[in-house]
């Protein structure tokens, strides 16, 4: 199907997230603007004003009720998703560069950048869903990585641990109570640029620079697949129904005027999830680096976001859902 | 305190102390060799009286060679007349070695009268030689081992071609397996041995892995039976199953090799001149004749450096040439070589043509062959019938092999193609040619025809045009036939053993320019066929001319790649930026019997394009040895985007592509010529559904077993990973239930609910009173 175009930034999206039914699509960039849409036809249902600085990250909760977007302003903010008002912010010494809802939405945590002497941190804040309510500025705890920074973090199932994903490429387990590492692995040979979870938590993809993903078990932090592309990847996501990975990227925003559109593969590859090696496809469409992906919820449809300012939303076609490897079933 | 209780037996002065340990350990060597000193032999036998004229005589020759330092001329008494006399030799001692083999190199043979000449010899040799033993010793044979069968990838049962693939550090060899991935034969890493079993193989396979195989390229032997590497101390040669280093021939800095067209030799070429070093070359394959010398000829079955040679010399203004390579070109059989020379320094017009003879490294006739004028030359390639024959007869006649060169226009004197015998240097056929700004020679694969494509220009030189010349080497007089381009001809090229060509012609006015961002030239491709030859008057067989077969209009491709058995012929438009088509021609299409008989008045009706294709990027061609495959390549070393090869079929039909970061070169092994007869080969051609059916077969076999292990091995992969789901959801349900969480309800469609809203609005509502 003719993918849907959503024009409504006007400078590199930073990431994209549908929030848990799947009805709504979040947009953030560097323009500073949040932007809301329906997913099914593109249409904007609004934006929410109030960064001075490139946004970076964005989450909501499972009620469709909160979203928590983090800024290059050094702060991190809380709306509410129907009004677009927002409800507090915290400041911080550098950029937010990761917020994500913990399971049962009660916390989330907030990845800061280490910059101008500030050592990366992993925040953990605490979110009371009442509308109402006074958010509390105070942090449960600040989370100091070892090594090197972190780039990306998700919770794991009833918040026994983060995950967080760094820029030498390795994968570590946080206790987040307690900060202390659990455990690492060495995962990539650059930074990792994205982490997202499986639906249950159970096991999650990273993609890294090195033009490589890979899958890891939650909790023993097990390699389980790796795919190999030819290109730096900058997002990946795993899909409901079907056995498959979105990935996506291409060569680096600094390099793409020197080099043409085919060169620099903008492109969002499908592998197989568990064949590993089996590329089933690809999508093109961006003219700029894909800097995120986003699968809806019940895996019929899924956007990205690019370099050129632009999400575009894909409905998978009707062959999609049939497709099978006749051999395997 | 220790050490000083004695303080009073310390010695007084400095005389008092013993410094003989010091001085032993700090002794300057005097100069203990008789380097200085020299034997001279023959000289007559005196006696006393007449012993100081004779020294005084000898004195006053070697004087010339350095100051004589001192001069013995030992005397016993002769036994019957009890006088002293000497024994016609004696000494003499100069004061450096230098002298002394200035003394041996002037005056060795040198007449002192009738009967005497000197021998002069150093004083060192006489020793080292008489201390010889007298009795022969046999020497030790060698223990002969075996070598391993350098040809045996030809004996594939499936008759696969291998290649060689050099990406990133790793040079690795493989055999094409059609749409298979390429089964990888060899491949080298750092000496770990590594035995590895791939799925897709159904066997194991083991190779060996060395990192730094090479550090610049590669290059097979033009029989495909040595892989050469380069190394910063010489030049490797590997082949065999086993992947051995076969020789290795030690040149410091070797930056470009060529081997002669049966393997026998190797030139190498380095940037550094030869030096001998501190120890006078001992441990290497030099002698002072080497010293400061850039290319060597190399036996290579032996690994013996067999002559030296200095780089090309300077060029008429002095400055130093451009390296041409290959520097050296070899005749067809072996037996010559030969190179361009510039005769005298700074002198123009001294051209020359050095010819070499093989085994002896001297020049044919002693002397180069002076024409004045002199730009390039190429060998006749032997014919296939002349090859089958050398092998049959075992006569070693001297035969005579042909080359042809061309000289440009000089003062008043034309521009010169000339066909030359070696060794005889008979001029068997000269042409004149005007108005010509350059010229390239191009041979026939058989030697049968030599096309001289020669850029020439109007009066007014303004604008350029091309001819070409076709000499029919086999008929008598040789007839040269001209066919006149209005365009410039920017590519040539014969079809391998056949006799039809194609050009590639431009009239674009981009041509010629400095290109600026890789401007794309029209061209237009044109093939050209010898037509049957009418009958003449008489017995006497008609002359047959070239004909043009059809000119395709409005192209882009600037090269030509035939295919190694002819017929099929790929024309690619190369290193453009923009375009990148390949177009796949079959130039013997079959074509039903109407259009046969059809054909007989239309040459053009067998041309045929199978296929048209595109490959990004795309840098190289190469045809495969039996022209079954082709494989275009985009290489590293020309940019980095797209680096990898597809490997294509001779129809143009897309076998595999594969992505390869930093892929650097791919090269298919040489296969050395055919030892079947033509008779045999016709009979095979004739028999060919039969093998095919045969070999369908098998590849059918092969194709059903694999992709049997592919299923299996997904299965297996499907199965472990549903197996891992499950244990995971099971401990995730159970660990949710203690901690009293329930999951979240999974989705489901049919528990949507779907709302629809009507909303009413009235857009206008107007009232319009109505009169009656």
């Amino acid at each position: 199907m003719r993918p849907i175009l959503l024009q409504g930034h006007t400078r590199s999206l930073t990431q994209i997230k549908y929030n848990r039914e799947g009805d709504l699509l979040f947009s953030v960039s560097k323009d500073q603007v949040v932007n809301v849409w329906y997913s099914h036809n593109g249409e904007r249902l609004g934006t929410y004003n109030g960064h001075v600085g490139a946004i970076w990250t964005v989450d909501v909760n499972s009620t469709s009720t909160l979203l928590l977007t983090g800024s290059a302003d050094n702060t991190a903010k809380l709306w509410e998703v129907q009004t677009g008002k927002c409800l507090h912010t915290w400041e911080f010494k550098t950029a937010v560069k990761r917020v994500a809802f913990s399971e049962d939405d009660a916390m989330a945590l907030a990845v800061t950048e280490q910059r101008m002497g500030y050592p990366g941190t992993i925040v953990i804040l605490s979110i009371k869903n009442d509308l109402e309510a006074e958010q509390s500025d105070e942090p449960i705890n600040i989370v100091y990585p070892k090594g090197s920074k972190a780039m990306a973090a998700e919770w794991g199932y009833l918040n026994k641990y983060i995950i967080t994903g760094h820029e030498d490429g390795s994968v570590a387990q946080y206790d987040w109570k307690a900060g202390d590492q659990i455990k690492s692995v060495k995962a990539h040979n650059a930074e990792i640029t994205d982490l997202q979870m499986s639906e249950d938590r159970t096991y999650f993809i990273t993609a890294s620079k090195d033009k490589s993903a890979q899958i890891f078990e939650s909790n023993t932090l097990n390699h389980l697949k790796k795919y190999m592309t030819d290109a730096p990847l900058n997002s990946a996501a795993i899909t409901p129904i079907q056995d498959f990975v979105i990935l996506g990227g291409g060569q680096d925003a600094m390099q793409v005027t020197t080099t043409t559109m085919r060169q620099g593969k903008f492109e969002c590859r499908f592998y197989h999830k568990i064949l590993e090696d089996v590329e089933v496809g690809r999508v093109k469409g961006h003219f700029g680096p894909i800097n995120t992906i986003a699968v809806h919820p019940d895996g019929k449809s899924f956007s990205s976001g690019g370099e050129d300012g632009y999400v575009r939303v894909h409905h998978f076609d009707e062959d999609y859902f049939k497709f099978k490897y006749p051999e395997l079933h | 305190m220790p050490g000083f209780d004695n303080a009073r037996q310390f010695p007084q002065s400095i005389e008092d102390l013993d410094f003989s340990d010091i001085e032993e350990k700090y002794k300057v060597p005097f100069e203990e060799g008789f380097d200085t000193v020299i034997v001279v032999d023959n000289a007559p036998t005196v006696d006393e009286s007449k012993k100081d004229k004779l020294l005084k005589f000898i004195k006053k020759i070697f004087k010339n060679a350095g100051n004589i330092k001192d001069i013995d001329m030992p005397m016993d008494p002769d036994p019957k007349t009890e006088t002293l006399t000497s024994k016609g030799f004696l000494f003499i001692e100069f004061e450096t070695p230098e002298q002394a083999a200035m003394a041996i190199k002037q005056y060795d043979g040198y007449p002192m009268d009738k009967t005497h000449h000197l021998a002069v010899n150093r004083f060192t040799d006489i020793e080292k030689y008489s201390q010889i033993e007298e009795e022969y010793k046999e020497p030790e044979e060698e223990k002969f081992v075996e070598k391993e069968h350098l040809r045996s990838w030809l004996t594939d049962p499936q008759a696969r071609d291998q290649f060689v693939l050099y990406r990133g550090d790793d040079v690795s060899i493989f055999w094409n397996k059609k749409t298979e991935p390429p089964e990888e034969v060899h491949k080298r890493i750092v000496s770990i041995y590594h035995v590895i079993s791939e799925f897709s193989l159904s066997k194991l396979s083991i190779y060996f892995i060395l990192q730094n195989w090479t550090e610049t390229y590669v290059q097979w032997s033009p029989l495909g039976t040595y892989l050469a590497t380069f190394h910063r101390q010489g030049i490797a040669l590997w082949g065999g199953p086993s992947w051995n280093k076969i020789i290795r021939f030690v040149h410091s800095g070797v930056k470009l090799i060529d081997f002669s067209p049966n393997e026998k030799y190797l030139v190498t070429w380095s940037n550094e001149p030869i030096t001998l070093g501190p120890n006078g070359g001992a441990g290497t394959p030099f002698g002072p004749e080497d010293e400061g010398r850039q290319i060597i000829i190399w036996d290579v079955h032996g690994g013996n450096l067999l002559r030296s040679f200095p780089s090309s010399t300077l060029s008429s203004d002095g400055t130093p040439n451009k390296i041409t390579w290959p520097m050296f070109k070899w005749s067809p059989s072996d037996k010559y070589f030969a190179r361009v020379t510039q005769g005298q320094q700074g002198q123009q017009g001294q051209q020359a043509l050095s010819v070499y003879e093989t085994p002896s490294m001297g020049l044919v006739g002693n002397k180069s062959i002076k024409i004045e004028g002199l730009v390039d030359f190429e060998w006749a390639p032997a014919s296939d019938k002349e090859k089958e024959k050398d092998k049959h007869s075992e006569e070693k006649k001297q035969k005579e092999e042909l080359l042809s060169y061309w000289t440009p226009e000089i003062g008043n004197q034309p521009a010169r193609v000339t066909l030359l015998n070696i060794p005889s240097k008979e001029i068997v056929r000269t042409r004149n040619l005007v108005n010509v700004t350059d010229s390239k020679m191009h041979w026939q694969s058989n030697g049968d025809f030599l096309c001289v494509k020669v850029d020439r220009h109007t009066k007014t030189k303004k604008s350029t045009f091309s001819n070409l010349e076709i000499f029919r080497v086999r008929e008598k007089d040789i007839p040269v036939e001209v066919i006149e381009v209005k365009d410039v001809v920017i590519a040539f090229a014969w079809e391998p053993k056949g006799e039809r060509f194609a050009i590639i012609t431009t009239s674009d006015p981009n041509y010629g320019q400095p290109t600026q961002g890789g401007v794309t030239l029209k061209t237009s491709v044109s093939f050209y066929y010898l037509e049957k030859p009418k009958p003449g008057k008489g017995d006497s067989v008609g002359t047959a001319n070239f004909k043009l077969i059809k000119t395709l209009e409005k192209k882009t491709s600037n090269a030509i790649y035939w295919s190694p058995q002819g017929r099929h012929v790929i024309l690619a438009t190369l290193r453009s930026a923009t375009t990148f088509d390949l177009e796949f021609w079959d130039l013997d299409f079959e074509t039903t019997l109407d259009q046969k008989e059809f054909a007989k008045t239309d040459p053009a009706a067998c041309l045929q394009l199978m296929s048209t294709q595109e490959h990004y990027g795309v840098t190289d061609v190469e045809w495969d040895p039996t022209g079954r495959y082709v494989i275009t390549s985009s290489s590293f070393w020309r940019h980095s985007i797209e680096n990898g090869y597809i490997l294509w079929d001779f129809k143009g039909t897309q076998l595999q592509k594969h992505l390869l970061d930093k892929f650097k070169q791919l090269l298919w092994r040489p296969r050395p010529k055919s030892l079947l007869t033509s008779e045999q080969k016709k009979a095979i051609k004739k028999n060919l559904r039969e093998y095919s059916k045969e070999f369908g077969k098998k590849d059918e076999e092969e194709e059903s077993t694999l992709s049997e292990e592919q299923i299996k091995h997904r299965r297996r992969l499907m199965e472990e990973w549903n197996a891992w789901r499950k244990r995971v959801e099971k401990e995730l349900s159970e660990e949710r239930e203690n901690a009293g969480i329930v999951s979240p309800p999974r989705r489901d469609d049919d528990t949507i609910e779907v709302i629809e809203e009507w909303i009413e609005e009235v857009v206008e509502e107007t009232e319009e009173i109505i009169d009656d």
